[in-house]
Formats: C-alpha cells, structure tokens, sequence
C-alpha cells in the first residue's frame, strides 16, 4: 500500500511535470517574441573649427564654426516563430551650428540669417537575422533637415555567412535623394536681400550607391575586412553660396560638373595581441572622375588594464590630391568651364589625434546598473593648409 | 560587354591606380578564404567588444566633419552621401 502510494505520488509529480513542461516553454516562447528594448545609446559632441580659406568668400576669410550635435537611438529586439531576430534601430539627431564664414554670404551682414542653423536628422533601421542559415537583411530610411537642406535617404542590405561561419559577404545599395534652396551670394542675386519665410528656387543632389564588403577570421586573434563603394552623384553637386573670385576680379558662383563617380575601397582589421592590447587599422584608397584621389592610413592601440576599463590613443593620416577644378583665390579665368575655391577639394595633408577612454564596470556607472558604458573620446585635426579642429565626444549606452 | 565599357572608362578617367588595388584586394581575398577556420568556443578573443569591425557610434561626428572638410569619404561603413556640409 505504502509503495502504491508513494508510485501515485511519483506517477502525480510526473505527470504534473508533463503538464507543467509545456506551459514553461510556451511561456518562454512567447516572452521572446515579444519586442523587446536591447540598447539604448546617447552620443553628444562638440566640434569648434577655424582656418581661413573659407569657399564661402571665394577661397580666403574665416572658416570659424562651432557645432554642438546629439544622437539619442533605441534598438529594440524580437524573435519570430522561426527564431529569426529582428532588429529595430530608432535614432534621432539634432545639430546646431554657428558659422562665421555662412554669415559672410551676405559680406556686409554682421549676424545674418544664416549664421547659425539647427539640422534635425531622424532614422529607422530594421534587420533580421537567421542564425541557422547565417543571413541577414535590413532596411532603412533616413530624413535630414535644415533651412536650405533637406536629404530623404533609403537603403536595403543583405549579408550571408560562409559555410564554416569564418567569413562573411555583404552588401547594401543606397540613395540620397537631396533638395536644396539656390541661396546665391547677396552680390549674385537679381533683387534685393531675401529674407528668410521667401521661397527660394530649388535644385536636386542625387548620390546612388553600392557597398560591398567580405570580413574574415584569420586566426582566434586577427580579423579583416575588406570594403569596396561606387558612388554616383548627379545634380547640383556644388554649393550656391560658393564664391569664386576669377583672375579678373569677377566673382561667380561656384560651377562644377552635375556628375561625381566615386569610387573607395578600405582594409580594416583588428589584431588581439594580448589581454591588455588590442590594435585596430584601416586603410582606404579613393579616387574619383574629377581626378580627387587621397590616402588615409589610422592606427588606434586600445590598452586594457583591466577588462573593465581601456585607453586608446589614435592617429589618421590623410594624404589628398586636388580635382582638376580647384583654384584658389583669383587664378581661375573665364575659359576655366568648371570652377572652385573650396579648399576641401584642395591638395593637402591632414592629421587627426587624440585618445578615446571607455568604462564598462560591471555594477554600472556610479552604480547604476542600467548605465552599461561610458565612452570620452577627444580628437585635434590638422591640416596642411592651416586649418585646424577639435573635437570632443561622449558616448553612454544603457541596456 | 558592359565591364569592358565601364573598365575603358575607369581607364580614361585615371583609375589605373584603383584597379591595381582591385586586383590587389581580389587576390588577398583568395588567400582569406584558404585560412584555418576558428570553432565558436575559441571566439571568445575575437568577440571582445574593442575587436568590432565597423566604426563605432562615439566617432559619428568625427566621420560626419571629416567627409565634409576632406574630398574623400565611402568605404568605411559611414555615411557617403546627402546632406549638405554647407560651411
């Protein structure tokens, strides 16, 4: 009797057991299909530049400007009945600018309209990753708005794992769809001073683009990737309120061809030499059909003394060849048929340094658990024809 | 036909440079997909958060200026067209 009772007990408890099985897995199953909140990120930085080659006064005067730009993102997370995880990235950023050489599109406004402007730039992202077959695919959509400014951006990308899951292939297509206010030079224009709520005439920026990339596991310490861009542009791809002041003394608006095919590729790895270094490189070369070509090389040694806590010096070189199109201050004439003073698209050298510091304890900042990571990264910019930026950024993610 | 085309033109236009490096890049690329594969267990290095291969958010703003003030910018997972960069 004893032992049939005790049999009846364990018979109760198995099936009970039985019953209770399935009840936690659908319970688990549905709490992963639920969207759920992965990652939270704030990212806000100040940027102040000065030189005095300012495209704006056709080559010469101040280029001062200062920027103070906030990225806040949201990733939430979702598992489908096919265990795919989708992703969901929600981003908002907002800028606001000053630019002493933007006022100068009116030479004798002292603090005119367009001294300083706010730029609004909202983002949505969604991909969805199946483990098993090793594929991912995404979407995206973009919006950038300003005064004179407005880019509506779209992508799609794909990726998919190699059989023995060492390497990866990618790719994403592109557009830019831009529109921008024809705010010419005061001097330029046919009436008076146009104050700002006046319709201006608009012209399209068009930029159409293919990415391709393939990453690989060389060993348990080193990875690399190999990236490659065609980009082509069309419409107005130079700026209104550009001056150029010709050999003569005539000033004009800067004209530049309505296409651009650029073509970039890069090499980056990141090499894990011991527990407390890590080094990451990259190297890109790029050229383009208005015969601008540049070199970039950077070297950032992360050290960790602990594994909490890492310190990362930086460098970048940048070595540029000028287009064909560029002039400085009074030496274009009017046989030149395209023309610009913007020393952006000069020959130079720039380098940029600086160090970047990240905590990640595993209690939190100051003890909040949710504050996962805190990042300071600081960055001086120096180019060889005397313009000079800092930069100063910092990063904390909640999960 | 078309790649012949698009090749002739990159030609032209002085690309030689870069189809070096294309060339460069595919033969690296065979050597890549002959290497040793790693096992999921013996990852644990190459999934230390400062291994990641793509640039990361705290270098936005420094991506987005440099693509403004330099005549360069693609292939580094940033951003590499629209908008204005107007100052």
């Amino acid at each position: 009797m004893k032992k049939l009772t005790l049999s009846m007990i364990a018979l109760y408890l198995g099936v009970l057991s039985l019953f209770a099985q399935p009840v936690r897995q659908m319970d688990s199953t549905y709490k992963k299909r639920k969207l759920s909140f992965e990652e939270a990120n704030l990212v806000t930085s100040y940027y102040k530049q000065d030189g005095n080659n300012s495209s704006i006064t056709g080559g010469i005067g101040t280029e001062r400007l200062t920027d103070i730009s906030s990225q806040f993102s949201v990733k939430l997370k979702k598992i489908d009945k096919k265990w795919r995880k989708h992703t969901i990235d929600m981003e908002l950023g907002i800028d606001h600018y000053t630019s002493a050489s933007s006022d100068r599109i009116d030479l004798k406004a002292n603090s005119s309209a367009s001294y300083n402007d706010t730029r609004v730039y909202p983002s949505l992202n969604w991909s969805m990753e199946n483990e098993k077959k090793g594929t991912t695919i995404g979407a995206g959509g973009s919006v950038s708005a300003e005064f004179d400014y407005l880019s509506i951006g779209g992508q799609f990308n794909a990726s998919k794992k190699t059989k023995d899951k060492s390497g990866e292939w990618g790719v994403k297509v592109f557009t830019f769809l831009d529109n921008m206010k024809m705010i010419l030079p005061v001097e330029l224009r046919s009436g008076p001073f146009i104050p700002r709520g006046t319709k201006y005439p608009m012209t399209d920026r068009n930029t159409f683009g293919t990415s391709l990339s393939y990453t690989q596991i060389i060993n348990a310490k080193l990875q690399l990737a190999l990236l490659a861009d065609i980009i082509y542009q069309q419409g107005f791809l130079g700026l209104p309120f550009h001056r150029v002041y010709f050999s003569d003394n005539s000033v004009h608006m800067e004209n530049l061809p309505t296409t651009r095919l650029k073509i970039p590729v890069s090499l980056r790895f990141s090499y894990f030499a011991s527990d407390q270094l890590i080094l990451r490189g990259y190297y890109r070369y790029y050229q383009d059909d208005w015969d601008l070509s540049a070199h970039t090389i950077s070297l950032e040694p992360v050290f960790k003394p602990t594994a909490f806590f890492s310190i990362s010096p930086f460098y970048r070189l940048y070595v540029q060849q000028a287009t064909r199109y560029f002039a400085p201050f009074g030496v274009h004439t009017a046989a030149n048929q395209f023309y610009t003073s913007n020393f952006d698209l000069s020959s130079f050298t720039s380098h940029f340094f600086g160090s970047g510091l990240r905590l990640a304890p595993p209690g939190g900042i100051l003890g909040w658990e949710k504050l996962s990571a805190m990042e300071v990264r600081y960055g001086h910019y120096t180019r060889t024809n005397n313009l000079f930026s800092d930069v100063l950024s910092v990063h904390l993610t909640i999960r | 036909m078309m790649t012949n085309h698009l090749f002739t033109h990159l030609k032209q236009k002085g690309y030689s440079q870069f189809i070096m490096i294309l060339l460069l890049s595919s033969v690296l690329l065979v050597q890549l997909s002959a290497c040793t594969s790693v096992k999921e267990y013996q990852k644990n290095k190459l999934n230390d958060s400062e291994m990641v291969l793509s640039n990361r958010k705290i270098e936005k703003t420094e991506l987005s200026f440099m693509s403004y003030r330099e005549g360069a910018s693609g292939a580094n997972a940033g951003k590499s067209g629209g908008g204005c960069g107007c100052n």
